[in-house]
């Protein structure tokens, strides 16, 4: 008896943790992007962060993006063809990244490439005394460390994903009409036909800025929220990573189910 | 000097992603600039549609004129109301045209094919077809040809 109900307790406690941990993250976001004016320029803290956030991310995002649109037109031609309706592969390119590997695998690769990066950063501040430092000399942290970062994340998430699509769809185009020998007039034609400015790309937008948001608030929450010691560091570096993958890949499923489900 | 490249590379980012979203728009959704203001609206009776969505195209001799709007059925006629937009160049359509429900290919998605009549009147914003083919359904042409074998026994 005595050893279930240290079990429960065990069990509320780690409950009670995650929901403190929540309420810390929505005061610090709410801090960071409402909190006093910071001093010195926002625009250029906002300008550095969007270099080493999403100008540093663009070769990943577009290596990656080339090599997913030319392995999936190959796969998509491979089955097709066996159909006879191989022009049908620059519509299946073109919807399944604007819809769904343009946001989610730039969302995931963002999170190891900028997110982690992110902790990593923040919290090594928070182990040398930096950012209680800024807070003696009467600098809030959260405005001058936190939110030029979480923009930059938010600002940068939807264009790497247009960028990835785009790349990727260009890709495909190269495997399929240069390689495959599809006719390019019906690739590009199909594939117009099929996709709504509206209903697919406006949507896969939606998705990457949600994502972004989701991604980089996990980032800067656990850099902000780390054990400021070596361990700690490289814990909150893991959490970031297995969280925000997670946080993408089941968002995905409720905005897919709200926005193409007929929910 | 470091600030000044930070800058441009920032800019390049940016501008790369209003370029990816244009290619997006312009050449992935075939999303065109001009606006239905140049175009007007054509009604034709279908007395099945088939598989024809919204926003199929409308061709003449296989080039596309224009696209389908709604599709509603008419309570009064008891057959289906297609509406659809033709680009404004295109204003010399006979008035006896016909409009047909087609395939594009054995399992293609449905389009609206008009073949060209011979009247020297021109079709007009809501003027509606006089002559329309319906889509062709596979079970009834099926039913069709059983029917013809039982009875031909």
């Amino acid at each position: 008896m005595h050893k279930l109900l240290a079990r429960l307790r065990l069990l509320g406690r780690a409950g009670l943790e995650g929901f403190e941990a929540l309420g810390r993250s929505v005061i610090m976001l709410s801090r960071a992007i409402f909190g006093r004016s910071v001093f010195g320029s926002r625009y250029q803290l906002l300008l550095a962060q969007l270099y080493s956030v999403g100008v540093l991310s663009l070769v990943i995002i577009t290596v990656s993006g080339l090599f997913i649109g030319m392995v999936l037109s190959l796969q998509g031609y491979n089955i097709l063809v066996t159909y006879g309706s191989e022009q049908a592969v620059g519509q299946m390119v073109a919807l399944t990244l604007v819809r769904e590997l343009g946001p989610v695998v730039t969302a995931l690769l963002f999170a190891g490439r900028a997110g982690s990066a992110l902790t990593a950063e923040i919290g090594l501040m928070k182990a040398t005394e930096q950012l209680s430092s800024m807070e003696m000399i009467g600098v809030d942290p959260l405005k001058r460390i936190v939110a030029p970062r979480f923009w930059a994340g938010f600002i940068s998430m939807p264009i790497l994903a247009l960028i990835f699509s785009a790349v990727g769809i260009m890709g495909g185009a190269m495997v399929g009409v240069n390689w495959l020998g599809i006719y390019e007039g019906s690739y590009w034609g199909v594939m117009q036909n099929s996709v709504s400015f509206t209903d697919d790309v406006l949507n896969g937008i939606i998705k990457s800025v949600v994502f972004g948001f989701v991604v980089t608030w996990i980032a800067v929450f656990q850099g902000y929220d780390a054990i400021p010691t070596s361990e700690g560091i490289s814990r909150a570096t893991t959490r970031t990573v297995v969280y925000s993958s997670l946080a993408v890949l089941g968002l995905d499923f409720v905005l897919t189910a709200v926005m193409f489900g007929g929910l | 000097m470091r600030m000044r490249t930070m800058e441009i590379s920032v800019g390049a980012f940016i501008v790369a992603g209003i370029l990816a979203l244009v290619m997006v728009a312009l050449r992935v959704s075939g999303l065109t600039v001009t606006t239905s203001s140049d175009s007007y609206q054509v009604v034709a009776h279908f007395s099945n549609v088939g598989g024809l969505g919204v926003r199929a195209k409308v061709s003449m001799s296989g080039v596309a004129v224009g696209k389908v709007v709604s599709i509603d059925f008419d309570q009064e006629t008891y057959d289906a109301r297609v509406v659809m937009e033709i680009e404004g160049r295109y204003d010399n359509i006979p008035y006896d045209s016909t409009a047909s429900i087609l395939t594009s290919g054995l399992l293609g998605e449905q389009y609206l094919g008009i073949s060209v009549g011979g009247d020297d009147e021109y079709l007009a914003d809501g003027d509606v077809f006089e002559d329309t083919q319906s889509a062709l359904v596979l079970e009834e042409l099926i039913g069709k040809f059983i029917l013809n074998a039982v009875n031909t026994d």
